[in-house]
């Protein structure tokens, strides 16, 4: 049954149409999965099978009547915990919301219900997505399904790994520096960021409200297109949403990349990458070659600074953003407060976890008196130049490609303790989500029997684009389809 | 510049966070190291560069006055800690 | 506690006032005072994990115009900044307010004082959001948080440190107070918080160009009330440096009841709001085509009407004032001229009648059923001698208890002035023959005899008789 997850999600919906397989099954097959995998994955912070058998039993009637369905019909989804599910628990993977269940439903969770996808339960991720292995899940850190004494990567790294098990059809999750990609590319799957403002953050549990976005974990670049297209679009709860016309992403998945124009900027080629990383990815570009499209070494001269200037903004947001978690109208309160300061810092301190500490405390230091202008204000211009970079880069270029990180996963434990070398696997990805540029991850190949990434990167709002050129490598190479062994 | 201890406390009140001695060491420590790497930006002259703010160039959002339905007492008390009388309760806020 | 001899006085206001929007100004929930608590929340204004702000557009034209209305510079660019801090009536421990790039900025309006105009320059006027409110339970052990207000659209008008009494406080109180209204942005009313006070005060030797230390006073729940407070703290002030001491810096609460301020505990630690650019929420453009837009909107503004009054209608300066402090006074007044031309007569049953009325009664005029037609007409039938003054008060009476007109009044209650010569004077002639005291006191040239019969005869006829043709017909008799 296993196996029906690896499926195109035309040919599942072939199926379906044909009887030869009903959403009930599916839905169960996903929990079958999670029975037999998640206790050394673990990749659920929370299951929802009650109102998910519903759910599909719901849709299995409305398939016998012929109703019309929705876009991501019957398929088992897996959601994010840090994006916000009507009463069915939202924890961000934090003791402190622990016990929070939502009155309301995020704008895209309200979209996969309408796409009548089945959400299955919601998914493992590292502390309100503050880090990049899932340890700094305040639960249980989530392992690599490729081998489980490593990461999955993070902060996505439920999502990834729920995707790569098999255990959910589909996974969304967010990305505020690289959180969708980077588990991607650590757990061989397609990861796709899209452009800051296509879809909605109304109900995403607020990190670094400048940066993130969500979007789709899928086995294949076609399912990616599909997920986009269902949760992409503006909407008036979300100030900071675009409205640009949607694009029907399918039909930009022709194959076609001649003439295509590659920048590959020698920053993310240079120090600090793992030679078989590079390898794979000069290997993928001779495949673009062989596809007619050209590719060049270019220059992305700030990108040394991305990391230092993502640290600065998305802690100082977060640290406003996290604030409201004070123990007054949801959440765990601490027991026995002396008084309203100490119910505040109780209930905060034993509500977070060291990396989420540290950097309410970089940001709150960030943005108190005297230091704003040196940190805060100088990270939002060094922004800017960041984002010139990629704009002086486009003028020649119809996409950049390079690793999505400079390594493979690395040993759960080997990093802890040292947040700055952490940080530093980032390099390739922040520099994108400081431009708020879309970029995909897909699989690329394997370094010691761990996937790489190739990360695609593309202009504003052109995520046609980008889907295609990962589309055509994923037509003419394997790399998608290597599963690991569970 | 360099954090000392007494900062980390000064910062820590400021977000309402309880810190042991040990934290307070490491944080002085991991701040003070992650700052030291953002003086990098310090070599960047930005003296003609306006800060973004936001990333696309998106203003004047608004909606028109017109009002929704609320959710209610009932779903607002739904997740309160401690509650009386359909309000959420604190330890008395001293005036 | 007079002005003093010794120190000058110097005071900055900062006022909020809320926006009467139909929604909170960054969620669909109601902006309205009064529900049961926390029944008109949301995911949005409870400050729920995940949740987005999107600014309402009847608020942000209530500041244009609120700041048009007060002779600021209207931004052009404007945004929002969060202001951090922790406390249970603030959701999402950060109010969205605006920093560096308000709605408007250096406005001023004009004061009268004592018969002298003074212009009182305002600094800023932003726009933000309310908070929640806070009750504690009896015995003190616990806070109960109500988060209807929260959202609640408001302005900070921040004045410039130009007032220098407490009566100038109030006036400029008084005259911000009827601009809003005017203005129909905020129902204004400081009993239900739509209009809120803080001070800062300091004093300083006459002379001095340097302002001593000021300290904020907050809890003044009423015109009067800042003004209390203000003299309570420029004496208590005085008193400090007097006697050697040193003013301190610091936050005071003003006691109605005790009649004094009092020191609110110092804060455990400084505040360090660490505004920010809120990036959920996107620039405000405001171009040239919006603002004349909004500045169309904007009535004559009381300023404008006191002038018309007094140059146009030669109303006294005094009167057009107390007529235009209100609005909904002023549109009473200009609905009477519509009925007559008399706008002095007009001017006086407002200034004595009406206002007597609602004071004595602590009414407004909103508690009252006259309409300015009423008293327009009731002036018309004054003029045509259709009834007497006397007449008039008992019509004006019945205008405000029941509203009627008063040509109705005066057919139904049969009020109608009596004219009729033959009528009066038989009446006359019955008061004469009743009064020989009276008629020999007169003729022996006690003119105050007169008076008397003249009453008699207004009693006989209860009130009716035309007291001109009583007059004339009663001396013509007498001097038969």
């Amino acid at each position: 049954m296993a196996s029906t997850f690896d499926l195109r999600l035309q040919d599942l919906h072939s199926k379906l149409n044909n009887k030869e397989v009903s959403v009930a099954e599916l839905v169960e097959a996903s929990y079958k999965k999670i029975a037999d995998t998640d206790s050394n994955i673990k990749a659920f912070l929370t299951l929802n099978e009650e109102q998910a058998r519903k759910e599909a039993a719901e849709l299995d009637s409305q398939l016998a009547g012929g109703a019309e369905r929705g876009l991501l019909f019957g398929l088992p989804a897996g959601i994010k915990d840090n994006i916000v599910t009507e009463n069915l628990l939202t924890t961000c993977a934090s003791q402190f919301l622990s016990n929070y269940n939502p009155i309301y439903d995020a704008t895209v969770s309200r979209k996969l219900k309408a796409a009548q996808s089945v959400t299955i339960g919601k998914l493992n991720m590292d502390e309100f997505a503050m880090g990049g292995s899932n340890e700094n899940s305040s639960f249980y850190p989530t392992r690599n399904p490729w081998n489980t004494d490593y990461v999955p990567g993070g902060s996505s790294g439920g999502s990834a790994a729920a995707v790569a098990a098999g255990q959910v059809y589909f996974s969304l999750g967010s990305d505020t520096g690289g959180s969708i990609r980077q588990p991607a590319s650590y757990c061989g799957v397609v990861g796709l960021k899209p452009t800051y403002g296509l879809v909605s953050r109304f109900g995403l549990v607020a990190f670094a409200s400048s940066l993130d976005q969500i979007g789709p974990i899928t086995k294949n670049v076609e399912d990616s297109a599909y997920v986009l297209q269902a949760i992409a679009g503006y909407d008036e709860m979300d100030s900071t949403s675009a409205k640009v016309d949607i694009p029907d992403y399918l039909s930009a998945l022709n194959g076609d990349v001649k003439g295509l124009r590659i920048g590959v900027p020698k920053e993310y080629l240079g120090q600090g990458i793992d030679p078989q990383v590079k390898e794979s990815v000069l290997a993928a570009l001779k495949v673009y070659e062989s596809l007619g499209a050209t590719w060049e070494e270019v220059s992305l001269p700030h990108t040394e600074y991305a990391i230092a200037t993502y640290y600065l903004l998305a802690s100082s947001e977060a640290s406003s953003n996290l604030a409201r978690f004070d123990g007054v109208r949801y959440g765990v309160r601490a027991d026995n407060p002396d008084n309203l300061i100490d119910l505040y810092r109780k209930s905060r301190s034993q509500g977070f976890g060291p990396e989420v500490k540290r950097r309410i405390m970089l940001g709150t230091y960030a943005l108190s008196s005297g230091y704003y202008d040196a940190y805060y204000l100088k990270a939002q211009k060094v922004r800017t130049l960041i984002k010139q970079d990629f704009d002086e880069v486009f003028k020649k270029f119809d996409v950049i490609m390079g690793p999505t990180a400079p390594t493979t996963a690395f040993k759960i434990g080997e990093q802890v303790g040292d947040p700055l070398t952490m940080y530093l696997n980032d390099i390739c990805t922040i520099p994108v989500s400081l431009a708020g540029v879309p970029a995909i991850s897909v699989p690329c190949g394997l370094a010691d029997n761990m996937p790489v990434g190739l990360q695609i990167i593309g202009k504003a709002f052109d995520e046609a684009t980008v889907l295609r050129a990962a589309h055509a490598f994923e037509q003419n190479t394997e790399h998608h389809k290597l599963r690991p062994q569970l | 510049m360099s954090i000392t201890i007494k900062d980390v406390e000064h910062v820590a009140a400021l977000a309402r966070l309880e810190l042991s001695e040990e934290e307070k060491e490491q944080f002085t420590g991991q701040l003070n190291a992650i700052l030291k790497y953002a003086e990098k930006l310090g070599e960047l002259d930005t003296d003609n560069v306006e800060p973004t703010s936001h990333v696309q160039p998106i203003t004047n959002v608004m909606r028109e006055d017109v009002s929704r339905p609320s959710t209610g007492v009932e779903k607002a008390m739904r997740n309160a800690p401690d509650e009386e009388d359909g309000q959420f309760r604190v330890p008395a806020v001293l005036e | 506690m007079s002005q003093s001899t010794k120190y000058e006085t110097v005071v900055g206001l900062e006022v909020h006032v809320e926006l009467h929007t139909n929604s909170k100004i960054f969620c669909g929930c109601k902006a309205s005072f009064g529900a049961a608590p926390n029944t008109h929340t949301c995911p949005i204004c409870l400050g729920h994990p995940g949740v987005l702000p999107v600014l309402n557009r009847q608020a942000v034209e209530y500041a244009m115009k609120a700041a048009m209305a007060l002779n600021c510079e209207i931004a052009t660019e404007s945004k929002f900044d969060r202001k951090n801090y922790f406390y249970p009536d603030s959701p999402k421990a950060y109010q969205i307010s605006q920093y560096d790039k308000p709605i408007g900025e250096n406005g001023w309006i004009d004061i009268e004082v004592d018969g002298k105009t003074k212009r009182i320059g305002i600094t800023r006027l932003h726009l933000e959001e309310d908070a929640g409110k806070l009750t504690h339970v009896d015995g003190g052990y616990a806070s109960l948080v109500d988060l209807n207000r929260v959202g609640t659209p408001l302005v900070e008008i921040v004045s410039e440190p130009d007032i220098r009494t407490p009566e100038e406080a109030k006036a400029y109180l008084e005259k911000l107070k009827a601009i809003m209204l005017y203005c129909d942005v905020s129902d204004v009313k400081m009993e239900e918080g739509s209009l809120r006070c803080d001070a800062n005060i300091s004093i300083r030797p006459w002379g001095q160009e340097k302002f001593g230390t000021r300290t904020e006073l907050k809890n003044m729940n009423s015109f009067r009330g800042v003004q209390r407070g203000l003299e309570y703290e420029e004496w208590r002030q005085a008193e400090v440096l007097d006697s050697g001491g040193v003013v301190v810096q610091e936050t005071r609460r003003w006691d109605e009841a005790q009649g004094k301020t009092i020191s609110m505990r110092s804060k455990e630690e400084a505040h360090d709001y660490r505004y920010f650019p809120d990036p959920d929420l996107v620039q405000l453009y405001i171009d040239d085509e919006w603002k004349s837009r909004v500045r169309a909107s904007i009535p004559e503004l009381p300023d404008a009407r006191q002038e018309r009054y007094t140059s146009g209608l030669g109303l006294p300066s005094y009167d057009a004032g107390v007529i235009t402090s209100s609005k909904k006074l002023a549109d009473f007044f200009e609905e009477s001229l519509n009925y007559t031309k008399d706008a002095k007569a007009v001017s006086n049953w407002i200034m004595g009648d009406l206002l007597g009325y609602l004071n004595a009664n602590n009414q407004e005029l909103d508690d009252v059923k006259i309409t300015g037609q009423g008293l327009g007409e009731m002036i018309g039938l004054l003029e045509k001698g259709t009834i007497s003054s006397k007449i008039a008060k008992t019509v004006f009476k019945a205008m405000l208890e029941t509203g009627k007109l008063p040509q109705q009044i005066v057919e139904e209650q049969g009020l109608v002035q009596i004219s009729d010569e033959g009528a009066i004077l038989a009446i006359v002639e019955k008061v004469v023959a009743a009064n020989p005291q009276s008629v020999e006191d007169y003729r022996a040239g006690k003119d105050k005899a007169i008076g008397f019969l003249v009453g008699q005869v207004m009693k006989e006829s209860r009130g009716k008789a035309n007291p001109a043709l009583v007059n004339k017909l009663l001396q013509e008799c007498l001097s038969r």
